[in-house]
């Protein structure tokens, strides 16, 4: 299949971007999203023009490293997916692909459509590990933990911080993140006794690195490779009320 | 807790708080404007109630100081979001399903029922606290004597010339009011951490059928004085 591509370029995070079209030929169907930008890169490095920096690592839908907002949706037209699994089956021959990168105050590109998430790690930071002393192994089933609660952990643990969440969201919000990130943890004995501190020392780092107010559009839940539900982000609110309460 | 009051949660916690006293007092306001329909006397004796019995009066500051924190806390927030997104924004966005017109308009529509507000206060409340007006001259109803409300209220929607537009506004505002009842019943509820993957559905659609009510039922009265005339 033929393309256009019209991709973001920005030569650095201080440089003013711009959109530049680009024809790409032979594509074929199976290939993935990625490794489109791959033989684009090719055609790019060939004719002497720099190639599109973008983020990608594992190319396993694992990782959480692709970023991309391809024709107006995160990880572009199909449902819970990384952009790394977007295949070229999903566009017709002759499309115009729009490419754009993640577009938050809480992530500065750092060249064309790459974006610094260094945001997530510093809210992760803020929540820290598990600190207090839990003794050796326990026996197997010694602490009983009810299926529905670890399923939960989970779900909420397979949340791979990709940024999809934020860039998709109408107020640039990061509370499905930091939700996913105290849910995993709260549900489960380890992690519960410093839950409540926890979510009150992510709260407040994603307040001072300047991400948006849920509003509760569920947009985040929608665009969430892994599917992650927003009711993560009621429990999220309530253990910081809870721990204000406490306090 | 200075902590709590200046973080995303405690600001949006305020939000949610007063909002949901915000839907208890449209509860009480539909249920005693719904005795529009069902005459002067009714009416009038309803509105004496409202006009006289104390803890409504005690109600009415509390409710105004709803009102405000609600607006004020809804500026700041939206504010913040939109400075949140950056400088630069999307040339294409898909709406790619679900997220509703009314999660993604809560300020606009917010704003609509705002605007109304003033027209009310002014046509309403004002004249009966305030300035008072002729309509308003007393009635004696089971040997009371009391304020012709329902005059007042009825006049403004059978009125020749102005009634029709007076009534269009007024269902407009029921319907917008409305919209934002559907995102925010439920929402107040996410919020406040009472939602779960489970409750989550049971509050959506226990907000659609409030908002059906709340904005049906507001929206109703007018129509019904403008077509059907005052008794």
């Amino acid at each position: 299949m033929d393309l256009k591509i019209k991709a973001w370029r920005q030569k650095n995070a201080n440089s003013k971007g711009g959109f530049e079209n680009y024809d790409v030929q032979n594509i074929t169907e199976d290939s993935s999203f990625l490794e489109m930008l791959d033989v684009l890169n090719e055609q790019l490095l060939g004719e002497g023009t720099e190639p599109i920096a973008f983020d990608h690592d594992c190319r396993e839908g694992i990782c959480g490293m692709c970023s991309l907002f391809v024709n107006g949706r995160a990880h572009g037209p199909d449902t819970e997916i990384t952009t790394c699994q977007l295949h070229m089956r999903k566009f017709k021959d002759g499309d115009t692909i729009t490419i754009e990168p993640w577009r938050s105050g809480g992530f500065p590109i750092i060249k064309d459509l790459m974006v610094d998430r260094t945001a997530y790690d510093k809210i992760l930071q803020a929540g820290g590990y598990v600190s207090i002393n839990t003794g050796g192994v326990p026996d197997g089933n010694a602490i009983p933990i009810a299926k529905i609660d670890s399923d939960e952990a989970m779900d909420a643990a397979s949340c791979v911080g990709c940024g999809a969440c934020v860039a998709t969201c109408k107020n640039s919000s990061a509370m499905l993140f930091v939700s996913s990130k105290v849910s995993q943890l709260a549900l489960l004995p380890q992690g519960k006794i410093e839950g409540k501190r926890r979510a009150q020392a992510m709260v407040a780092k994603m307040d001072e690195l300047g991400f948006g107010n849920c509003t509760n559009t569920g947009a985040c839940e929608i665009e969430c490779p892994k599917g992650i539900s927003i009711a993560h982000i009621a429990r999220l609110n309530r253990e910081f009320l809870f721990a204000t309460c406490k306090d | 807790m200075g902590g709590f009051i200046s973080s995303s949660i405690g600001k949006k916690f305020f939000m949610s708080i007063t909002g949901l006293f915000l839907v208890m007092f449209l509860l009480v306001h539909l249920t005693a404007n719904l005795a529009l329909l069902l005459g002067p006397d009714t009416f009038n004796i309803v509105s004496h109630f409202m006009g006289t019995n104390p803890i409504i009066q005690i109600m009415q500051p509390a409710l105004a100081i709803g009102f405000i924190l609600h607006i004020i806390y809804a500026t700041v927030l939206t504010l913040q979001n939109q400075k949140a997104r950056g400088t630069e924004g999307y040339s294409k966005v898909v709406n790619s399903h679900q997220s509703s017109f009314a999660s993604k308009n809560m300020y606009i529509l917010g704003g609509l029922v705002l605007s109304f507000l003033v027209l009310h206060i002014i046509n309403f409340f004002w004249k009966i606290k305030v300035t008072g007006d002729p309509l308003l001259a007393d009635v004696m109803i089971h040997g009371e004597e009391m304020e012709n409300a329902y005059a007042l209220v009825a006049g403004l929607f059978i009125d020749p010339n102005l009634g029709f537009i007076y009534s269009a506004v007024y269902a407009i505002a029921a319907i917008a009011l409305g919209l934002h009842l559907t995102h925010g019943f439920w929402s107040a509820f996410q919020t406040i951490g009472f939602s779960n993957d489970v409750w989550r559905k049971r509050l959506t659609v226990v907000g659609y059928l409030f908002a059906m009510l709340v904005g049906g039922g507001f929206a109703i009265i007018p129509i019904f004085l403008m077509l059907f005339g005052a008794k």
